[in-house]
């Protein structure tokens, strides 16, 4: 995966919305004003790496060693297009 | 892992897997208002309820909702600010792990007490407003200083950090004066304004010829909305309008609360389960959370199995293709416009009550009364409606 100017990118969470896991739904969820987002297992792993802290290579880094099974580049580019597709859906933002 | 989610693949299950848990609950603390807004949805006998249920026994409820899996929590009324205990139900709320959402007509809020729900873990408020114009507003709500107070609110919401959520009820005394009102909405610097029709349930049932726009005046103000939403963008505000047309001028039913005890359940002041904040006008004893535990009112009780599932619907719901999709529409309003709690919801163009409804859009065409002849919602009227 070649290294991108997105890489330096800090993503949050929309302020006002949560991320919350489930046990009686057995996933994460997307807490919002009178709303919820159900995430499927991928979307709840990626989401629930962003602390404010790391930018999208850190957040790949940590994936990686959670998932070592899976393609290094392979999970790069769906993390990468997740975080473009859920920033566009405006569940979370940078600076 | 090569299934990474992509936002719009994140549905929730809709299986037929039998009845699954609630997960929303609207708490209607209390049904005391100051204001007397001709279209409240409480019901018109809502003086007869007076027993509200303590702060006890509020919490005890809560935890069993929470314990079946519900995870969005309102509070609303009524005002729910009324409520002396609001800041304590929100923090046991947010401490259950539930998302709290307040829903308010910022009368009774001040800087003081938005810090304490702040502290409390309040996640969002939601203002509504009357109208852009203060007298119009004071005729809607009963109240000359109330517009004020909801402005000056919906600035220190704002402050306080949490998005600005505003909610103006349309009907025909306000819809012409849509453009004033998301001017208004834009200079308070909202981040989302709810366009809702008034829904003809309740008190706005009984004001329903005062209060239902004509077409006209309707396509007006989708126009309007859509100008707008091009102003917005083309200055770069992100200012969300969302526009709800009433029922009586859409081709099809709403699925309303995405299906009968499917999703949603309301407690009402005195702890009564309800599918739907309206259904307490229909003809049936909803059960009490003070009588019995919410998860047997939610799974086993035959008010909230009456309606779940396509086995009760009435023809043309029964072979129609779309029954899976609006679930026959409105209970509420089957039941306030042919007597029938069974029928198929008249707003449905292949109901064989649809006339009922054409009817009433022609009458709303004709009519051209002032805000005055309103019917205010108020202790005094709400009398003439309980059955003591
Ligand atoms: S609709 Fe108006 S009168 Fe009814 S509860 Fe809300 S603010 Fe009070
Ligand atoms: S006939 Fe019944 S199920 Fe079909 S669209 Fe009309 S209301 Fe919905």
């Amino acid at each position: 995966m070649n290294a991108s100017a997105e890489d330096h990118i800090v993503y949050r969470l929309r302020p006002g919305w949560r991320l919350q896991w489930e046990e009686a739904q057995g996933r994460y969820v997307l807490l919002y004003p009178e709303g919820m987002v159900q995430l499927n297992d991928s979307a709840g792993a990626i989401l629930s790496h962003l602390d404010g802290q790391r930018d999208v290579a850190a957040l790949i880094d940590a994936l990686s060693q959670q998932y070592p099974e899976v393609p290094a580049d392979a999970l790069g580019h769906d993390v990468r297009e997740f975080l473009t597709d859920a920033s566009q859906q405006g569940w979370i933002y940078h600076d | 892992m090569t299934d990474l989610a992509q936002p719009s693949a994140a549905r929730p299950d809709v299986g037929d897997m039998g009845t699954g848990a609630p997960l929303w609950m609207l708490a209607e603390l209390t049904y005391r208002c100051p204001l007397q807004c001709s279209y409240c949805s409480n019901p018109l006998d809502f003086a007869a309820y007076r027993d509200e249920l303590t702060t006890e026994e509020w919490i005890e409820t809560m935890r069993q909702a929470r314990a079946m899996g519900a995870v969005q929590l309102g509070f609303s009324g009524g005002e729910p600010l009324v409520r002396r205990d609001l800041e304590t139900l929100v923090q046991e709320a947010r401490q259950m792990g539930f998302y709290t959402n307040l829903i308010t007509s910022a009368q009774g809020l001040d800087e003081t007490r938005i810090e304490a729900l702040r502290d409390a873990g309040l996640d969002h408020i939601q203002i509504s407003l009357q109208a852009g114009d203060p007298e119009i507003a004071a005729a809607v709500a009963g109240s000359p200083k109330a517009h004020a107070r909801k402005l000056a609110m919906a600035r220190a919401v704002k402050a306080a950090g949490y998005p600005m959520v505003l909610n103006v009820v349309l009907h025909r005394h306000n819809i012409d004066d849509l453009d004033a009102i998301i001017a208004l909405c834009d200079d308070l610097g909202a981040d989302a304004v709810e366009l809702a029709n008034c829904q003809i349930y309740g008190w706005a049932h009984l004001n329903r010829e005062g209060l239902l726009p004509s077409r006209e005046q309707l396509e007006i103000a989708e126009a309007t909305t859509a100008r707008w939403r091009e102003r917005l963008a083309e200055k770069g505000r992100d200012m969300r309008l969302l526009f709800v047309v009433p029922d009586y001028y859409a081709e099809r039913p709403k699925a309303c609360m995405g299906g009968w005890g499917s999703i949603f359940l309301t407690v009402a002041p005195d702890g009564a389960v309800l599918p739907c904040h309206s259904a307490r006008m229909l003809p049936m004893d909803f059960p009490n959370v003070r009588d019995q535990p919410l998860e047997s009112i939610w799974y086993d009780s035959p008010e909230f199995n009456r309606f779940r599932g396509d086995a009760w619907m009435p023809s043309p719901c029964r072979e129609c293709d779309e029954r899976h999709t609006d679930f026959g529409g409105c209970r509420c309003q089957a039941y306030l416009l042919t007597g029938d709690p069974t029928a198929t919801d008249p707003v449905c163009e292949l109901s064989p009550d649809h006339h009922l409804i054409e009817a009433v859009r022609d009458q709303a065409a004709a009519d051209h009364r002032q805000a005055v002849a309103l019917t205010p919602r108020n202790v005094h009227e709400s009398r003439v409606f309980c059955r003591e």
